[in-house]
């Protein structure tokens, strides 16, 4: 083991976790915010509204993220269509495919955290909801959302987690990512060993970070719920 | 029917390898799964200490890491140890060991987690019974603990293995001859590449429903024993 040569390349692998991490972000907003409409729409009781998530959230969450990269950036450019489209300065960069690709994964993973905290939300409440007078948009705004956002964290928490960890694919697309440039660092040292071990450190800190994070944000979004979730050893 | 430019039979040549990869992880998985969940349960501290950086590891690291980590990093390893004992010759390990380890390994760290939740659930009481029936500790294990654990550990397990069969994808970037290999290949001669990674990702959705199917099944077999009233 040489580890002079991960001090060396230390700041060239940081280079590549801060693209890894705006891979993350990016895509867990633009998933999250696609996730609510597919999440509803999915428990719609009208069939064919229904029909539509699920496919889509069956392909999404049947089929390896690698495939679903290859086919949003090599796949879009067999089509003329798309080249000679608006979409192709957009479709031709590796970063935004990327984006699409993993926005398209994680949505139809948060799609159905969405859908069974939504669901997990006791009858009664939406009946209370009903007897107040609220309409459907209040209820959901004032009631079943905010409900829903406390029991979907640790899930979601999760879910980041697991974007973290599959952002490594945006290096098989020539991104510089964390892997990327682990990849391209070793390929001039050949010190597979010190380099991965390296990256590898990096991205379980960063999700020590995010896991420590939403521990703060859950105890912050649950805390009406009091002592309860205070946990009492039962000794004795 | 969809042109496949006699790239068919390549395809599902690849899929056999996926599906044996993905069979033989699962093995690994299953066996490192069962030791850490004991590893973590045991009244060793050094074992609870090695499960744990075991578990928080693989889990906190990508899948493509791992595998390339097995892949360059087993072979400068094996090479050092080889050293050692003065065998200077070039070691190489093939990409379907190298993903069998590294898909292993990360299948059993999740499944550590699955299987020390279900041998949690089983009351004391069953183990004292079996202790009273006079059974020692390998009897009492097969016999009494193994059934109840491998019930509620399957819908987690299942789960897992969905994963998995995703995640042999990535063993392709080393260079094994699966669906995904097989894609690029086909894709490279032919230069239609919407084609044939949707044709894959089909290939794969299909692989997911059977094991969706077979899981089910099992499910069912492994509860016939709890009566309904």
């Amino acid at each position: 083991m040489d580890f002079s040569v991960i001090v060396e390349y230390f700041p060239r692998l940081l280079e590549g976790a801060w693209v890894s991490l705006q891979l993350v972000i990016l895509s867990i907003v633009l998933g999250g915010a696609l996730a609510l409409p597919v999440a509803l729409a999915r428990i719609s009781p009208v069939l064919w509204i229904r029909a539509v998530p699920f496919a889509y959230i069956f392909f999404f969450r049947g089929t390896p993220l690698l495939v679903q990269i290859f086919l949003v950036y090599y796949g879009a450019s067999q089509f003329d269509a798309v080249r000679d489209s608006f979409l192709w300065p957009i479709l031709r960069e590796p970063f935004w495919c990327a984006i699409i690709a993993f926005t398209l994964n994680t949505s139809a993973y948060t799609a159905e955290i969405f859908r069974g905290a939504i669901q997990a939300i006791p009858q009664g409440e939406v009946e209370a909801c009903k007897v107040v007078g609220m309409s459907k948009a209040q209820m959901y705004r004032r009631v079943l959302l905010p409900r829903a956002f406390g029991i979907v964290l640790p899930a979601y928490g999760n879910e980041i987690i697991l974007m973290l960890k599959g952002s490594a694919l945006a290096s098989t697309i020539t991104i510089l990512d964390l892997t990327g440039m682990a990849r391209t660092i070793i390929a001039r040292t050949y010190t597979p060993m010190e380099i991965f071990l390296a990256a590898g450190v990096i991205y379980l800190a960063i999700s020590i970070v995010i896991i420590a994070i939403f521990r703060q944000i859950e105890k912050r979004q649950n805390r009406y719920l009091g002592t309860v979730s205070i946990k009492v050893p039962n000794k004795g | 029917m969809i042109d496949l430019h006699g790239f068919g039979h390549q395809l599902l040549q690849g899929a056999l390898v996926t599906v044996e990869l993905a069979l033989a992880s699962l093995v690994v998985g299953l066996v490192l799964g069962l030791l850490g969940a004991a590893a973590k349960l045991s009244s060793i501290k050094p074992l609870q200490w090695i499960a744990n950086i075991y578990t928080t590891l693989i889990r906190g690291i990508p899948e493509l890491l791992t595998v390339l980590i097995i892949y360059f990093g087993a072979t400068s390893v094996l090479m050092a140890i080889a050293s050692v004992f003065g065998y200077d010759k070039y070691i190489e390990i093939g990409p379907f060991a190298a993903g069998v380890t590294a898909l292993g390994l990360t299948f059993g760290a999740y499944a550590t987690e699955v299987f020390r939740g279900a041998l949690q659930s089983i009351p004391k009481g069953q183990d004292e019974a079996a202790v009273a029936l006079g059974m020692g500790p390998a009897r009492k294990f097969y016999r009494i603990i193994l059934p109840q654990v491998w019930r509620i550990a399957l819908p987690g397990l299942g789960n897992l293995f969905l994963v998995l069969l995703k995640d042999t994808a990535l063993v392709s970037i080393v260079g094994l001859e699966d669906i995904m290999r097989k894609a690029n290949i086909a894709v490279s001669s032919t230069k239609q590449a919407f084609l044939f990674y949707l044709v894959a990702a089909f290939m794969y959705l299909a692989l997911t429903v059977v094991s969706m199917v077979v899981v089910s099944y099992l499910e069912k077999r492994a509860r016939r024993g709890l009566t309904r009233g």
